[in-house]
């Protein structure tokens, strides 16, 4: 499910800020610990592997991958 | 804030509180910090919550109960209705629907009251380590980082965890190891006397979705879909049509959004230093997705074995050790139970829930408990839930 990272591929995770309910299962399901809920908002490191479960299991549909 | 405590405890739900509080009244130097500005809030939560269970932690109190129910309705696809736990004169649990915000505040505030200092908009970013042993956190407060020694951290940081992983934990969940939900607190309708759950594919795959009353012509009205089958379907628009269909009513007054893990026990959840509590321990039961009590079972089991260690001079896995076996024996019996009929629930289709809940016509099920019902339902449908065979010795 998730995938090595290329050089020079731009990789992560657009949170939808408007949408997202900041409930942090998104944090939870994530492989590599790349995101961070603090206060309203998600953070996402460059540790993120773009393998889209967050994506996946955001129950209002706020994180989109960026390729 | 010191520079030092004998247990920093990181998040003040119900099981950093109860933690806290356990370590206080011991007589231990305890830090509980809470990342967010408000204790409680915003509430990620359904709210039910068995009463014996709560009771032996708190005396019930009404400015956190939100409602009493009667018991709880199982709803098969077919709206075929199963009763049960109605009798509030024998020892079923009767559930109450809490007030999250005042509930979680009231926790932290026991604390304090026993002597822990409680710091908000605290948030732990990692921790600090010397010769394997975990030794403190960094944490930022205000936007400034400062770092803080403690003989134990308690990691009691929610389906978000990160204290397991910085401790070299592996708690991630995989999608099909949490159900994704979403709530409504709705007001004028008519919720009735028992917390309603709806199963079935078209309600919510993988999950339930439910109705808890909050008195006042309000309810909780919510649903959760296993993390696997998200996606296509989001949790957001399942409630929002079921709503429509058959709540056209409803107003909704709150919106609550959050995920649940229904992985069942880990493997792990104590290091050198370093003990996991309630959700960051996937201690929530992933049949019922409950997890208040048993968060607070294991932070009282964590605070003892926090004071023993105290005593002993030992903070090594040697002696943190007794908090994992305590809760396993326990909550993680409870929770591999739970497990095993959520696996198969979820792979039974609406007809055979429907035939399920249809040999259960001639059965008075309002006295009994889930066990229980599940054995009847067993004896019923042998074919149909042999998996199940070995769960009731």
């Amino acid at each position: 499910m998730c995938y090595p990272k290329l050089a020079g591929e731009v990789m992560g995770v657009s949170v939808n800020r408007y949408k997202c309910g900041y409930c942090g299962a998104c944090v939870g399901v994530c492989p590599a610990g790349a995101l961070e809920l603090i206060e309203t908002w998600i953070e996402v490191d460059n540790t993120c592997t773009n393998c889209g479960a967050c994506a996946k299991i955001c129950p209002v549909g706020a994180l989109e991958l960026v390729k | 804030m010191k520079g030092r405590y004998d247990v920093i405890i990181v998040g003040a739900g119900p099981g950093g509180s109860i933690t806290a509080k356990t370590c206080s009244e011991g007589g231990l130097d305890v830090l509980l910090i809470e990342k967010r500005q408000e204790i409680g809030d915003p509430v990620r939560c359904a709210e039910g919550v068995g009463k014996d269970a709560l009771k032996k932690h708190i005396e019930p109190d009404n400015k956190w109960i939100a409602s009493e129910v009667k018991g709880s309705m199982l709803i098969a696809p077919d709206g075929t209705e199963i009763k049960m736990s109605e009798d509030a004169s024998s020892n079923m649990k009767v559930g109450y629907v809490l007030e999250r915000k005042i509930f979680d505040r009231t926790l932290a505030q026991k604390a304090a009251m026993a002597g822990a200092e409680v710091m908000v908009k605290t948030r732990a970013i990692g921790l600090l380590r010397s010769n394997g042993m975990v030794t403190g956190i960094k944490a930022m407060y205000m936007g400034e980082t400062h770092e803080i020694k403690t003989d134990i951290v308690i990691g009691a940081d929610g389906i978000e965890s990160k204290v397991g992983r910085w401790g070299g934990i592996d708690t991630s969940l995989k999608p099909g190891d949490i159900e994704t939900g979403v709530q409504f607190l709705v007001s004028n309708i008519d919720p009735g006397e028992y917390n309603k759950f709806y199963l079935g594919e078209k309600y919510a795959p993988g999950g339930y979705q439910w109705i808890f009353p909050k008195g006042e012509h309000t309810a909780n009205v919510g649903l959760g879909i296993l993390g696997s089958k998200s996606g296509n379907i989001r949790a957001i628009s399942l409630l929002q049509r079921f709503l429509e269909i058959h709540m056209p009513q409803a107003k909704i007054v709150e919106m609550v959004v959050g995920g649940v893990p229904v992985s069942g026990p880990i493997k792990q959840t104590v290091t050198n230093g370093l003990m996991l509590v309630g959700d960051a321990a996937r201690q929530s039961d992933p049949l019922t997705g409950g997890g208040i009590t048993n968060a607070m079972d294991a932070g009282k089991m964590a605070g003892e074995v926090c004071i023993k260690a105290k005593e002993k001079g030992d903070y090594s896995v040697k002696t943190l050790k007794e908090y994992e076996d305590k809760w396993r024996a326990t909550i993680g019996k409870e929770l591999a139970k739970s497990l095993r009929v959520k696996n198969l629930l979820i792979k039974l289709t609406d007809e055979q829930l429907n035939q399920l809940a249809h040999s259960l016509k001639d059965t008075d099920s309002s006295k009994m408990e889930l066990l229980s019902l599940l054995l009847v339902l067993f004896k019923k449908n042998p074919k149909l839930l042999w998996e199940l065979r070995t769960l009731f010795k």
